[in-house]
């Protein structure tokens, strides 16, 4: 009895291990049997460096270069905000803060990142927008620029508590060591600590970048939506994920247009996964340089 | 355990008997006429049960053509294309006209243009007129709001208005009707277009080719830029799904439309 439910229990948890994967290749599969369709109407390179976006006009045009553009356009922005934030509050958490600051802002940076996007959208369409609009004197407070604004402080908790965990991963005979050949506080900081944690941030950042450029309900509240090559940062624009959720309800299903909504999903997941990939890589090799291979 | 079994299965073949439970999914513009004439409904027929969803025109067709709704809103007429998905499936749709429908053009409060002719708003939608003064208004830069470019309303407007010519590619895009009329509520220079049903205090309604989109206007053909409402079923309805479109079309129903801000069939 007791065996057959260890054997059980083992087969159970192996099946849970497993299902990720089985989530992963179906999600791909999926994406790609769908995707795929739209590239007998439009050809790849037309599709990824068209500039206009009319899928409902006659006949359609499936440019994406707009929204592609748009979406790296507020991550470029959101990046400028989350990690100055971001790796900040991490030096500071790990090296200035005493036990009683680290255990107020420790769990606060956490319920940041648990603020569900739409608050974050709410806030932004109601508060952040109108309040840009009139403060900068712009036709509009749906912008690239208010975008970047919430999506950087969106992605602020991801940096802030991966680069955090890398500082800690810094063994404490560098610091020592540091100490004692006669380097100050700052020296250390800046010459020991920081380039040794340093593809450890590089991997807070890029997943910090992806946790951007993949958000979807703020960008659709306060982008704009317009589906224009930014030429400004006060430009409205249409973000991939903006344009997947604004049309994927109104699209036929199997018609050309929802073929070309799976394609932008298909994009957006490579360009996630090589972030992820290269964050994955970085953080690898900074374990071997460090000596802490597992 | 058996019996347990047995219980659970008769509870629920007991359920079904007592049928009564549909979903009505689909276009946003409807929306608020479904919901409010499924609550009427109920209260009226404690035994029956509607289920409402919105999600969009598109979205509606789409799944009554998989067969997980009973009754598809939509603010447009039905696509060739999917009804040839449907009938692929062996469903033929049909269609009720429930409602009519003006596409208001509205502005800031504060914007003193009282109309626009057709020609106008085509000339502001595909970017040859870019500023109030152009068109006898105050030097201001147009924010031009447009609905998506999927979803039914727009697709009425590009009929009617644009002669299906491609929006201005810097044009806001809203997913709603309410998005548009909040926005335009706080941006002194946006033009935008909404369903009759969402014309408040905080916007300013505009005659087009000199006419105010109103009841009047619409049901009497006037107002140019009107369009019905639909409510697809499969095939003949019947039960429940008879019933309520009945209600819906009956004098109850439309004097919820009325209410709802759109136009009553008679």
């Amino acid at each position: 009895m007791n065996r057959r439910k260890e054997r059980l229990i083992k087969w159970l948890f192996t099946v849970t291990a497993f299902a990720s994967l089985a989530f992963l290749v179906g999600i791909v599969l999926v994406l790609f049997k769908e995707a795929l369709p739209v590239f007998k109407v439009v050809s790849p390179k037309a599709f990824l460096l068209g500039t206009s976006w009319y899928p409902t006009a006659e006949p359609p045009e499936f440019g994406i270069l707009p929204l592609i553009a748009a979406s790296l356009w507020v991550t470029s922005g959101a990046l400028l905000i989350c990690v100055p934030l971001g790796v900040g509050s991490a030096l500071y958490l790990h090296e200035l803060a005493g036990a009683k600051q680290r255990a107020l802002l420790k769990p606060v940076i956490e319920i940041l990142a648990s603020v569900p996007s739409i608050v974050y959208g709410f806030f932004g369409m109601v508060v952040v927008a109108p309040f840009l609009q009139r403060a900068l004197d712009l036709p509009i407070g749906l912008t690239a620029f208010t975008t970047s604004l919430i999506l950087g402080v969106m992605a602020t908790p991801t940096v802030a508590s991966i680069a955090e965990d890398a500082l800690s991963y810094v063994p404490r005979s560098f610091r020592e060591a540091s100490f004692a050949v006669g380097a100050d506080r700052w020296q250390t900081l800046t010459k020991v600590i920081i380039p040794a944690a340093g593809s450890g941030i590089s991997t807070a950042v890029i997943l910090g970048m992806s946790r951007a450029i993949g958000e979807t309900m703020t960008v659709l509240m306060v982008a704009g939506g317009s589906a224009i090559i930014p030429e400004s940062i006060f430009d409205p624009v249409r973000p991939m994920t903006a344009a997947i959720a604004a049309e994927m309800g109104e699209a036929p299903v199997g018609s050309d247009h929802y073929h070309a909504l799976f394609a932008i999903a298909l994009i957006l997941f490579l360009i996630t996964f090589v972030f992820n990939v290269a964050a994955e890589y970085i953080s690898r090799r900074y374990r071997l340089k460090l000596g802490l291979a597992r | 355990m058996k019996k347990i079994i047995t219980i659970v299965m008769l509870l629920g073949l007991a359920a079904q008997a007592s049928a009564g439970k549909i979903v009505m999914e689909g276009s946003t513009t409807v929306l608020p006429i479904a919901q409010k004439a499924a609550e009427v409904f109920m209260k009226n027929n404690p035994d029956e049960e509607i289920v409402v969803r919105g999600g969009g025109s598109g979205v509606g067709i789409a799944s009554m053509i998989d067969g997980t709704c009973d009754i598809a809103d939509a603010s447009r007429a039905i696509k060739p294309a999917e009804l040839e998905k449907a009938s692929k499936k062996g469903r033929d749709l049909k269609a009720h006209i429930i409602a009519m429908d003006g596409i208001s053009h509205i502005v800031h409060p504060s914007n003193a243009t009282t109309g626009l002719t057709r020609e106008q708003i085509r000339l502001i939608y595909t970017s040859r007129v870019k500023n109030w003064k152009e068109i006898g208004g105050p030097d201001l830069k147009i924010v031009v709001i447009s609905r998506d470019s999927a979803s039914g309303t727009f697709e009425a407007f590009s009929e009617l208005v644009l002669d299906k010519k491609k929006v201005r590619p810097d044009a806001i895009m809203q997913a709603s009707n309410q998005g548009i009329a909040s926005i335009v509520a706080r941006t002194p220079g946006a033009i935008g277009y909404v369903g009759l049903g969402y014309v408040t205090d905080a916007v300013k309604a505009i005659a087009v080719d000199g006419v105010m989109p109103d009841k009047n206007s619409v049901l009497r053909n006037k107002y140019a830029i009107s369009r019905p409402l639909f409510m697809y079923t499969v095939g003949v309805p019947q039960g429940t799904v008879k019933k309520f479109i009945d209600f819906l079309k009956g004098p109850e129903g439309q004097k919820i439309v009325g209410e709802e801000g759109f136009v009553p069939l008679k």
